[in-house]
């Protein structure tokens, strides 16, 4: 099967050759929604995904083929934009692209696909998709001796309702598959909650889990390079309610 | 002789052996059988409990790692169960796999309609780029898992069944066999069809082809068959939901105006138990059943 993959190197970064940080992001996403005032709590995965991106995925465009690479499975596809924002940023795809948002000619839309936007390793969308290709990712690297890259899955607190999230956290947490990271964006959005937060219901299925500020960037990324040995793990990011 | 669910289980595990690039996935079915396997090869025989969504995401996953997975369970529990996972972690997400089923249509009759899956062909028909193999011998079955393991990164849907001929065919996938030569109609029969169609139309002067792969549907020797035939009638014999492969015949021969009947299982619930021969009966498909309908849909 054949993904589209960009041609040439994208330039990415201010026209005086500095990189984009995190300041550029909210411009970013202004030029797909329209809104120069975006509020940063719409946004819910914004910091987790810079944080991911900046400091800890061992990923960019120009080994986004690479076997060795980390993979970050984006399941809450929805709301997309700060994704699109931090692969701009990174240089994954051309900031060109951001203000066709959701055309018909558009690579970028409502939900990804990962045959039309250069690093985005899953099409996703429907709940419950990412997790449990994540595990299958996990397991297919260490069948083929790949025991470097690290496999991360972004969920949100209301998608780990969804039955098959279920039947991956248990299945990685029996088999330690400890390649398996999850990042749980909590915007308390769950219809019935989960009795003593989120990373609990990890954490009896034998995962280490840690439950952080999602808006803190040192508490993130202390968080992600927590050592787990053995053990899959799950940092739940807590930010703003949704209601 | 072995059946069908034998074969695959014995080949499978070989096929690990030779080829590092395959994996077989289960949820628990036949795990007994994969003991062996498991052993010699711990990373790539992966058996995730009763979970069947996870079962066809992980297959979804190691795809995207550059594996190829060999995912099996009943095939109500392969395809009807976790079906948003074979359309999303699979063909959305553009990689292959082979799935691989048991239990076809009622094999397990005594179970039950939670065991019976007559609906499969049909229900992966809605998505693109399957191809459909429905052996009707454990040969042909060997055959064609060996085929499907080196397929690149197809999608590939194994339909193993019970239910067998006494003789296999050579098996071509992507093409249809002449198996008799005649000149009122045409008989497509598929898979473990074959022995009932033959019996069925011993001494009518129609031509008998024969597909253990149904997918990709043979549309050229098809309207050849029928275009040597002197009235432009096909029939289709299906040991799966009557019409799965209607729209398919129908487009094979859309240029000339012809007739098509659809044989194969009813929709309607057959809320019994006992042998898949009883089924085999009550559906109609048994020789003297499709003889009947044979009989009064053809030109004598």
């Amino acid at each position: 099967m054949t993904t589209t993959r960009a041609a040439a190197p994208i330039t990415a970064g201010h026209p005086d050759g500095r990189p984009y940080g995190y300041q550029d992001l909210q411009p970013l996403m202004s030029l797909m929604s329209g809104d120069e005032k975006h509020d940063p709590a719409a946004t819910s995965t914004l910091d987790v995904l810079w944080v991911l991106y900046d400091r800890v995925l061992r990923v960019a465009p120009d080994t986004a083929d690479d076997p060795e690479r980390d993979r970050f499975l984006l399941s809450k596809g929805h709301g997309p934009m700060a994704y699109y924002a931090v692969l701009a940023a990174k240089g994954f795809v051309p900031r060109a692209w951001l203000p066709g948002f959701g055309a018909y000619d558009s690579r970028l839309g409502y939900h990804p696909d990962r045959t039309l936007v250069p690093g985005v390793e899953i099409g996703s969308g429907s709940l419950g998709h990412g997790l449990p290709l994540a595990v299958g990712s996990a397991l297919g690297l260490r069948a083929q001796g790949l025991a470097g890259p690290a496999v991360w899955a972004l969920v949100g607190d209301a998608e780990m309702d969804e039955g098959s999230n279920h039947e991956a956290v248990q299945f990685a947490g029996a088999v330690g598959l400890d390649r398996l990271h999850v990042v749980a964006v909590d915007n308390q959005s769950a219809t019935y909650g989960w009795p003593g937060g989120l990373a609990a219901r990890f954490a009896m299925e034998g995962w280490s889990a840690v439950t952080v500020d999602g808006r803190d960037h040192d508490a993130l990324y202390e968080a992600f390079t927590a050592p787990h040995p053995g053990r899959p793990h799950a940092v739940v990011a807590r930010v703003e309610p949704k209601y | 002789m072995d059946t069908m669910r034998d074969r695959f289980c014995t080949v499978a595990g070989g096929l690990l052996d030779e080829d590092p690039r395959l994996a077989v996935v289960l949820a628990v079915i036949s795990g007994d059988r994969f003991q062996d396997a498991a052993k010699a090869h711990p990373d790539r025989v992966i058996d995730v409990g009763i979970r069947e969504q996870l079962l066809v995401s992980v297959a979804g996953g190691l795809a995207l790692t550059g594996l190829r997975p060999i995912v099996h369970t009943f095939a109500s529990f392969l395809v009807e169960r976790p079906f948003e996972q074979v359309k999303l972690d699979l063909n959305h997400q553009g990689v292959g796999a082979v799935l691989v089923s048991a239990g076809a249509s009622y094999d397990i009759a005594s179970g039950g309609r939670t065991h019976q899956g007559p609906g499969d062909v049909a229900l992966l028909d809605t998505l693109d780029g399957w191809t459909v193999h429905v052996p009707g011998h454990p040969d042909e079955a060997e055959a064609l898992l060996r085929h499907a393991a080196a397929d690149g990164d197809n999608l590939v849907y194994l339909r193993l069944g019970d239910q067998v001929n006494r003789v296999p065919q050579p098996v071509s996938p992507g093409r249809f066999q002449v198996v008799r030569e005649g000149r009122t109609g045409v008989v497509l029969a598929v898979g473990p069809m074959l022995d009932a169609v033959l019996e069925a139309t011993s001494g009518r002067d129609v031509t008998v082809l024969y597909a253990s792969t149904v997918r990709p549907f043979d549309a050229a020797t098809v309207r050849a068959a029928v275009g040597r035939a002197a009235a432009a009638d096909l029939v289709l014999v299906e040991p799966y939901l009557a019409g799965t492969s209607a729209d398919f015949a129908n487009g094979a021969l859309a240029d000339v105006p012809h007739r098509v009947l659809s044989l194969g299982t009813r929709r309607e619930e057959l809320r019994r138990y006992g042998s898949a021969r009883d089924h085999v009966a009550a559906h109609g498909l048994d020789p003297a059943g499709l003889r009947e309908r044979i009989d009064g849909f053809l030109q004598p």
